[in-house]
């Protein structure tokens, strides 16, 4: 498996290389992998309907308990095929939508990478590593969905959906690893035995808290929604693929795959179950005042999400078993209306719901997927759509609890969704043709086909729902640790209220679909409720962090070097000063201190006198003699106390430094007295708080007792271990040697950055003076 | 004696650092070598100093028989001399070549890093 | 300061000074001195003759630009540093000595040649930086 999943990522980096032999005839080959990774999941159908769970172990960083682990149940199974059939249905679709696309290379890399990385989110078991693939599905979507990028409005979207998503990833690593150190194993198979343990703890709320800020990000649940009518703006194939059949699904995955660890909680069924009913009828209720095609299929894509977040609220038997039949029937039918909008897109150049129609004429095989994908979204029987609503009805009249106005909620989000599926799928083929469609081309095999098999494979399973009933539907169940044995698919249950209401919700579309019609003063109308939106509200607040940020900057990245300095030494100060005087008792041991001598106390003031005439003087030549005079000193006092060698170097060093200053001075621009004079106090008063400081600390670690181990060892051992008798210069070439070694590099470097500097012409105007 | 040198190493720093905060650039270099000059010091005074017995063991025998100068810090400090002798070198002549370039000897003109055309 | 005395004097001081610094690098290991010092005084001895006869005339002297001896001094520290591991199979910078000492010098081991090695990387090193200053000044 970890094959599986990595070599959608080998091949994203060798098209990357070899991308260009891709652009042509040959994009279509790149279907190949999606189609061979779908053949490959399918083989494990037959373990997977007998409940055998496929796992593979690969260790990572096993000190973190961070490894690959990869498990093939149910739940994974389901959505693997889905990723990797709808994933070769689109890539090949994209072969010809993009045909000649200048970066088509680049795109099929960033699907690759998005598939790769959905799959191995799906699969993982560790908790840690779904969280990488999390954050990679973000990433990648990202680059899709600002695949245009010289278009603003792309850029902008790839901006929020990225924001948004990335926060809720963050969100969920904090909540994946207080889950772990909670259950004290990232392991997510073997957590569910825990769960009650896991319930228990006091951080349970907390951890429950940040996943579902992860899934509600992810998954487009209110008030996080607006980030996906925003991703609209990739290519109709990403629309299809990422936002609306698998990566928003991502966030109701991890509700699925964590509700056997974490449901069945009060705090857990209610806020999904409020969350879930607000954000399908909120998003149903949009729809009604969109007309892009893809702004509807967007707004329903939510409401659809919705009622899965919902249904995993409610959390019963019957409403896990609807959420995953609901998964797929989703998948099928919302993935033919995208294909579908994307082939009118790419026919009439308009995605207006209000001028198209007739289209059927030009376009008879995307009709055909239209309007079967349609039937199948309103839940019009043989549909699988129909099992699909049933299920949902199912579960909401046997619920405990206001199972009527539950169930009177589901019904009127489907009606709305029922209307938007007859907008997208329907309106656009029925009718007259307007003029100015008659020439439209008509499309290619790659383009109509896709959607044809979707839209068909929806009736196959609705009519034959034993297809998937043993192989996909139960395991489901099996895998968040329900009992499936109840399960029976079927289309006729007899004259019950299920029935009633599928009927309702089917009729009550049409009336709406009949008698509202999509215009553009409708949407205008909406827009001005824009300012109340989540989104809105998020725009102003980035718009507010980016003015705080500037602020920031200004005030300490501003270019002035001595006010960087400033500030830090401040800081500094203030922070050692606080806990000097917290902690420290002053006591300074003056009879440990040796006596003065006469020479000592001339080189002090000698030093003292060079120090304030280097500061004060105006002359750069006197500054420049002032400061070899201090260096001299120190060499004196190097003297004074047994350091001949520190000495020897000073003193060279010195004469050095002093020649060298000698040959660039006139060179050198001429003192100015630039500050003012209350920005020379200011500056005094750091200097000489900065001054006290150190020399406060110096007295205090003078007051310590001293460690002599070290020298001690390399004083004894100089001379018979090292055959030298100058300990210093022993500890240089032999105890501390490789250090040396370093040192010198360091100094060489030095070299050839002042050769560097002198001899290269770095910029072009200079060399325009010359 | 100590106490002295203590504030002898509190004076070169802040000088060093009243030179840094100015705005010319050949003070902020002096200043530099004060800060570095002070660091020496600091270490060869935390090391404790002892007059008269260099770290040198005698011709006579193979180890120490009297007191000697910690030889640490002085294997530190003649590194750090001589690095900073590189450090400075360097530093004269960035300043020396940014004055020419940006023909200004104001620190506050240096404050941006995009070179304006 | 192209004076006669000067030039005069330092014609003699260079080799003076250079044999004086070879002197203060073999003794380090005794006593005061060593290669980082011995680099230096060597280079003022060359920077005194450039004072004096002009850098012209010090470079002829020198054939070669001073910063070939940075590359020269590094490889010679690192080899007699990498000689253990090669010859004997000991950890790098493994001290290695001959076993009866050389008069004046003392005994000769891997930390002399390391400690020669510093010297020309330190007299390339100030060198380099010294004359291409005052090429360019």
């Amino acid at each position: 498996m970890l094959i599986a999943i990595l070599i959608g990522f080998v091949f994203a980096l060798f098209l990357a290389f070899a991308g260009k032999f891709f652009k042509g005839k040959l994009s279509i080959l790149i279907s190949l992998i999606p189609l061979g990774l779908f053949i490959y999941f399918l083989q494990y159908i037959p373990n997977i309907a007998s409940n055998q769970i496929v796992t593979e172990s690969q260790q990572w960083i096993p000190s973190f308990g961070v490894n690959l682990d990869f498990r093939l149940d149910g739940l994974a199974m389901l959505f693997s095929l889905m990723i990797t059939g709808i994933g070769t249905l689109v890539f090949a679709y994209t072969s010809s939508y993009l045909k000649g696309h200048v970066y088509l290379d680049r795109f099929y890399a960033y699907l690759l990478v998005f598939m790769a990385s959905m799959l191995g989110l799906v699969l993982s078991d560790n908790i840690i590593s779904l969280f990488i693939f999390w954050e990679l599905t973000s990433i990648s979507s990202f680059f899709l969905i600002g695949f245009n990028n010289t278009n603003p409005d792309s850029r902008r979207s790839a901006q929020t959906a990225l924001a948004v998503t990335g926060i809720g990833g963050l969100l969920f690593l904090a909540g994946a690893l207080i889950l772990g150190s909670i259950a004290g194993t990232y392991q997510i198979s073997e957590m569910i035995p825990l769960s009650e343990m896991i319930a228990g703890n006091a951080h349970y709320v907390l951890a429950v808290a940040l996943i579902f800020g992860a899934a509600f990000t992810k998954s487009a649940q209110f008030p996080f929604h607006f980030w996906l009518p925003g991703a609209m703006k990739a290519p109709t194939p990403v629309s299809t693929y990422l936002h609306s059949a698998t990566m928003v699904k991502a966030g109701i995955y991890l509700l699925f795959r964590l509700t056997p660890v974490l449901g069945g909680q009060e705090f857990w069924n209610t806020t999904l179950l409020i969350v879930g009913a607000v954000t399908m009828f909120y998003a149903a209720f949009h729809t009604l005042f969109r007309t892009d095609l893809k702004g509807i299929l967007a707004y329903s894509t939510i409401a659809a999400l919705g009622i899965l977040t919902f249904l995993i609220g409610l959390g019963t038997h019957e409403a896990l078993l609807a959420a995953g039949m609901f998964i797929l029937v989703h998948a099928l039918y919302k993935a033919t209306l995208f294909l579908m909008t994307g082939a009118i897109d790419q026919g009439t150049k308009t995605r207006d719901v209000t001028v198209l129609s007739g289209l059927r004429k030009v376009m008879l095989p995307i009709a055909i997927a239209g309007i079967l994908a349609a039937i199948s979204n309103a839940g019009i029987p043989p549909s699988v759509g129909f099992l699909g609503k049933d299920l949902i009805y199912e579960s909401t009249l046997n619920f405990n609890h206001s199972a009527i106005f539950l169930t009177g909620l589901a019904v009127a989000t489907n009606v709305l969704i029922a209307y938007a599926g007859y907008v997208t799928g329907v309106k656009p083929f029925i009718g007259k043709l307007p003029t100015g469609m008659e020439h439209v081309d008509y499309p290619p095999l790659l383009i109509w086909l896709p959607p044809i098999i979707l839209g068909v494979l929806g009736f196959v399973f609705g009519m034959f729902p034993s297809l998937v009933q043993e192989s996909l539907i139960k395991p489901i169940l099996t895998s968040v640790g329900r009992d499936p044995s109840q399960v029976h698919l079927k289309i006729w249950h007899g004259f019950t209220p299920i029935l009633g209401l599928s009927v309702l919700t089917i009729s009550l579309g049409l009336l709406v679909y009949f008698l509202w019609k999509p215009t553009k003063s409708k949407e205008d109308f909406i827009e001005r409720f824009e300012k109340f939106s989540p989104k809105h509200i998020l725009e102003s607040l980035a718009v507010l962090f980016e003015k705080a940020s500037d602020l920031w900057t200004r005030i300490f990245q501003n270019g002035y070097l001595r006010n960087y300095i400033s500030v830090i030494i401040v800081f500094l100060v203030g922070l050692v000063s606080l806990t000097l005087l917290e902690n420290t008792t002053y006591r300074i041991d003056y009879s440990s201190f040796s006596r003065l001598t006469i020479y000592e106390v001339v080189t002090l003031a000698i030093m003292i006198m060079s120090i304030g005439f280097a500061v004060f003087t105006k002359s750069r030549l006197a500054a420049v003699a002032a400061t070899g005079v201090m260096g001299y000193s120190i060499c004196l006092f190097f003297v004074f106390y047994s350091a001949p060698d520190l000495a020897m170097t000073q003193f060279t060093i010195d004469t050095l430094t002093v020649i060298l200053f000698v040959l660039v001075l006139y060179k050198l621009p001429k003192y100015l007295k630039l500050s003012d004079y209350k920005t020379r106090v200011k500056d005094t008063v750091i200097s000489i708080a900065f001054g006290g400081l150190i020399t406060i600390l110096a007295l205090e670690v003078l007051a310590q007792p001293v460690n002599e181990e070290i020298s001690n060892y390399y004083a004894e051992n100089a001379y018979i271990l090292a055959h030298g008798k100058n300990v210093v210069n022993v500890i240089l070439v032999d105890f501390r040697g490789t250090d040396t070694m370093v040192e010198i590099s360091v100094l060489a470097i030095a070299a050839i950055g002042v050769f560097g500097l002198l001899k290269l012409r770095l910029k072009s105007s200079e060399r325009k003076q010359k | 004696m100590e106490f002295l040198l203590a504030i002898m190493t509190g004076v070169l720093y802040a000088a060093g650092l009243y030179m840094m905060l100015r705005r010319s650039l050949v003070k902020l270099i002096i200043g530099l070598i004060m800060i570095g000059n002070g660091a020496n010091l600091l270490i060869f005074l935390l090391g404790r100093i002892t007059k008269g017995h260099p770290p040198i063991i005698s011709e006579s025998s193979d180890v120490f028989t009297e007191i000697y100068a910690d030889p640490v810090p002085q294997a530190l400090i003649l590194t750090a001399i001589v690095i900073s002798f590189g450090l400075q070198s360097f530093a004269i002549i960035l300043v020396k070549r940014a004055y020419k370039v940006v023909k200004t000897d104001d620190l506050d003109e240096m404050n941006t890093t995009d070179e304006e055309i | 300061m192209k004076t006669i005395i000067l030039r005069t004097a330092s014609n003699y001081l260079l080799p003076i000074l250079l044999l004086f610094s070879i002197f203060i690098l073999l003794r380090g290991h005794y006593l005061p001195g060593g290669g980082f010092v011995g680099g230096l005084i060597a280079s003022i001895a060359f920077v005194l003759h450039a004072f004096a006869n002009g850098l012209k005339d010090t470079k002829k002297l020198l054939k070669f630009h001073p910063g070939f001896l940075m590359p020269v001094g590094l490889s010679l520290a690192f080899l007699s540093g990498l000689l253990p591991v090669i010859f004997f199979d000991q950890a790098f910078m493994t001290g290695l000595w001959m076993q009866d000492p050389i008069p004046v010098i003392g005994s000769i081991g891997t930390a002399l040649f390391f400690d020669v090695g510093v010297y020309i990387v330190v007299l390339g090193v100030t060198l380099t930086i010294i004359f291409t200053i005052s090429e360019s000044a």
